[in-house]
């Protein structure tokens, strides 16, 4: 993993990640059960505001936002025609639920608001550091561990399936309708989980025997400053502002 | 040369689990000499013999010592791992941190380093590797053979006093080759080198053993050579009668 986000030096790539933590919890908390718009809007401001605070290059975040909203065009196909509801609009011959639209609309406002969040606050930091962040939070041990490594983890499974893949694809592989194609794909799914298995154990070894003892130690330490107190008591009144937003 | 050797396997047995036959059967061995490399066939057990040396692999039979000493809990394998490392036939298993710089780090803060010493530490083996200017690079955007120096340099942070190296010159080009022959000539500590490359081997070690059928043993020098003429075989050891 590139941890591209991570580099930089914005106010925010400055930030203790334990106060990011923190806010990112907090904003993303309230983002998510609200069933407001206003709500919703404000923290995709709130978020795109993040986001211009880290400095980090539009192109790749553009990306990441782009493969997230290709899930929610799938809701905006599927939801407004099967939402039911009272209120209809046709559109041509189909009947469009009015209220399918408004949820669609609304979780795409609040998607877009919570990855642009956790892209400025978390992206900002670099895993080890998150780790150790959620270690001095008293997170149980087991659960940062397992954080830290499925986020290492499932790169490795996608770097095996493209490699299986390029091995079919050499070999004049072409997915058709026949029993040859599903065959071959459940032959690289089973080999991705095996081979991925393997290279996890290897990885894991090759910490083991670098002194490795379930602790991630980085090599960077940030302070916990006042700055980061100020950020953090900002952080939580816009959230606690957001939060009243509901009640409008 | 110490009295006691730093690593030695007494009668060590090892199976794969769903294997029938044994991979190493009742192998005795002890690093005795300052390099020593080791030949032998595919699959006949070079990276399982490198596996139970670490600790990786418990054996089915036999007695692992360090420093003369039965290692027998994690306290001991620990004691062990400082002082052995070992470079994988496959350098992508090893890297596993975004950054250069993270990776070689890695060992020392995990010996207990500060970070800021960890981080000098990492930098100078970098430098003595010859890869100064790599601190920042993404580790995975490497070529190979960057890749294999940079996981030599992760291990040499880690300031050991034996080296196992399985087939480090597999895929250099000869210049990188080159490079490797001469930092591991430059280093002053017990090296066993697995390894198929007879020129390497010849360049780098003084004394060869050979593993087969389970056991190791030392191969008599007059015996074994490299023809650099052409030659049917030529670059595999054989006796002229
Ligand atoms: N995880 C495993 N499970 C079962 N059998 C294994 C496993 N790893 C290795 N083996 C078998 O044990 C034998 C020795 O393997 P090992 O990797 O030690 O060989 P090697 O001498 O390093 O070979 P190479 O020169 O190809 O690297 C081989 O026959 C192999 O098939
Ligand atoms: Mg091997």
């Amino acid at each position: 993993m590139d941890e591209r986000f991570a580099q930089g030096d914005s106010l925010l790539h400055r930030r203790d990640p334990k106060a990011k933590i923190i806010a990112a919890m907090a904003l993303v908390s309230v983002a998510a059960v609200s069933d407001s718009f206003i709500v919703a809007t404000t923290s995709l401001v709130l978020g795109m505001t993040l986001l211009f605070l880290t400095k980090l290059p539009l192109q790749p975040v553009l990306k990441r936002l782009l493969a997230i909203n290709s899930f929610t065009l799938f809701l905006w196909l599927t939801l407004p025609l099967t939402y039911g509801g009272s209120k209809f609009v046709a559109i041509g011959p189909l009947p469009v639920s009015i209220e399918g639209l408004h949820i669609a609309a609304l979780i795409t406002l609040k998607t877009n608001a919570i990855v642009l969040t956790i892209i400025a606050l978390l992206g900002t930091s670099k895993i080890a550091n998150l780790g150790h962040a959620l270690e001095t939070l008293h997170f149980p041990e087991k659960l940062c561990f397992i954080l830290l490594f499925s986020y290492r983890y499932v790169f490795i499974i996608y770097q095996e399936y493209r490699r299986l893949v390029r091995a079919a694809q050499m070999r004049c592989f072409v997915p058709t309708t026949t029993i040859h194609t599903y065959r071959t794909f459940g032959y690289l799914f089973g080999m991705t989980l095996v081979q991925s298995w393997n290279r996890a154990t290897r990885v894991h070894r090759a910490m083991i025997l670098r002194g490795f003892d379930g602790h991630l130690i980085p090599l960077s330490q940030s302070r916990y400053t006042t700055k980061d107190t100020v950020f953090l008591s900002t952080m939580l009144s816009l959230t606690a502002i957001l939060a009243l937003l509901n009640f409008l | 040369m110490p009295k006691t050797p730093l690593i030695e396997l007494r009668n060590i047995s090892y199976t794969y689990a769903y294997n029938t036959s044994p991979v190493l059967q009742n192998l005795n061995f002890s690093v005795s000499e300052k390099q020593i490399g080791i030949i032998g066939s595919n699959g006949c057990g070079k990276t399982t013999f490198f596996q139970i040396i670490v600790g990786l692999l418990a054996p089915d039979k036999g007695e692992l010592l360090f420093q003369g000493k039965s290692v027998k809990n994690k306290a001991d394998l620990r004691n062990l791992r400082k002082e052995v490392g070992f470079l994988f036939q496959s350098s992508d298993d090893q890297l596993f941190s975004p950054t250069v710089i993270e990776d070689v780090a890695f060992g020392p803060l995990n010996l207990g380093f500060s970070p800021v010493e960890a981080k000098r530490i990492a930098v100078e083996t970098l430098a003595e590797l010859g890869l100064s200017g790599f601190e920042d690079r993404i580790t995975h955007r490497l070529s190979g053979g960057e890749k294999k120096l940079v996981a030599l340099a992760t291990i040499l942070a880690m300031k050991p006093k034996l080296l196992l190296l399985d087939e480090p010159t597999n895929n250099l080009d000869p210049r990188t080759r080159k490079c490797l022959i001469d930092i591991l000539q430059g280093l002053n500590l017990y090296q066993i080198i697995i390894s198929h490359d007879w020129d390497f081997l010849n360049q780098t070690n003084s004394t060869l053993y050979q593993i087969e059928h389970g056991h190791i043993h030392r191969c008599e020098e007059d015996h074994i050579h490299v023809h650099s003429h052409i030659h049917r075989a030529g670059d595999h050891p054989h006796r002229h009668d």
